[in-house]
């Protein structure tokens, strides 16, 4: 790599920082109340912060750590976490093109996947810029971690973390970055379908199942890229027409 | 081995495999034009689920509470504001609020 590329790396990899930064502070308030709900789950505060610390991803911990409160096994817990994080699954193979190197580099590499970074890493054509995934999370770990020192730490000074209504946090950071991709129609369509799928589920179905099954409704997409597609060959043999009339 | 350290290292493996699995299997390789629609659209739909599962979700309920009310009111200042802190704390500040009425 030359002086050129190294710079041009940096360079996104700041960027993604930057863009990760809002992100990293937002989730760190959602780690505070993790810290605190750890502690109430019988996490000493060394195992609440490593817990954030080895495995970063934020809703996985909240659930297991739900569901050993709420008296389950180990095996309940994990699994939980599991099919919450499953949401990663199509994530990964959304990234994995985008990313250099043999498979178990891409595997490593896909490690650095959390919610927002991957949105800010996504260039809007379905690839995505690696620097911009890795510079936005290395902000998001800090803050992660940070947060969860504070709440493990100062837990009993905070209180009930549902009483300063950090609850509420976690979605309205989900929101904003629903938010920012609402930009076309299309978008808003999968977005609502996706919302119903969800809330039709969450009655019926294990916790994680409810968002991994709302991840079919981008399954739209089909629709408009046969459509595109069909485009694509009517504009094509429209201008094979032009040529040939050219040409005569 | 305590439940704690056995729930750590379970989290940790899951999520390690999750995320590691979709790069694993595809490289560098060519998208399809239908692959790349579905992908861009994956971001709307899961990001509706997570809220609509956290907002109203309640364990196996569906729930309407302040936390609901403090997201809605967080969503109006992303939408309006276009700002990630500004929406999760008024998200925070309204739900307190209301709950301590």
């Amino acid at each position: 790599m030359d002086g050129s590329d190294r710079a041009a790396r940096n360079r996104r990899l700041r960027e993604g920082a930057r863009a990760g930064l809002p992100f990293a502070i937002a989730g760190s308030l959602v780690a505070v109340s993790f810290g605190v709900v750890a502690e109430s789950a019988g996490f000493s505060a060394g195992a609440a912060i490593a817990m954030s610390a080895i495995v970063f991803a934020g809703s996985a911990q909240f659930t297991a750590v739900a569901i050993l409160l709420q008296g389950g096994t180990v095996a309940a817990a994990v699994l939980a976490a599991a099919l919450v994080n499953s949401r990663f699954l199509p994530m990964g193979v959304a990234l994995g093109p985008s990313l250099p190197g043999g498979p178990l580099r891409r595997a490593i590499q896909g490690q650095t996947v959390v919610d927002a970074s991957w949105a800010i890493a996504g260039r809007g054509d379905g690839t995505f810029d690696r620097w911009l995934l890795f510079g936005s999370s290395a902000v998001q770990y800090v803050g992660w971690v940070g947060g969860t020192i504070v709440g493990a730490v100062a837990g009993n000074v905070l209180g009930d973390p549902n009483a300063i209504g950090l609850d509420a946090v976690y979605p309205a950071f989900f929101l904003a970055l629903l938010i920012e991709e609402l930009d076309d129609r299309r978008s808003r369509l999968v977005a609502v379908m996706g919302g119903l799928i969800a809330l039709v589920l969450i009655p019926i179905a294990p916790a994680g199942v409810p968002v991994l099954a709302a991840s079919l409704a981008a399954l739209v997409g089909l629709h408009s890229s046969a459509r595109d597609a069909a485009a694509r060959s009517r504009s094509a043999s429209a201008r094979a027409a032009e040529a040939s009339a050219e040409a005569r | 081995m305590s439940t704690t350290v056995a729930v750590i290292a379970g989290c940790a493996v899951v999520t390690y495999v999750i995320k590691g699995i979709g790069p694993l299997a595809l490289g560098g390789r060519e998208l399809p034009l239908w692959f790349t629609s579905v992908v861009i659209l994956l971001a709307p739909a899961l990001f509706a689920a997570l809220v609509v599962t956290q907002a109203l979700g309640d364990g196996e309920r569906i729930a309407v509470g302040a936390n609901t009310v403090g997201v809605a009111a967080g969503g109006f200042v992303a939408w309006r504001f276009r700002s990630v802190i500004g929406c999760v704390v008024v998200a925070a500040v309204v739900t307190a609020l209301l709950r301590a009425i």
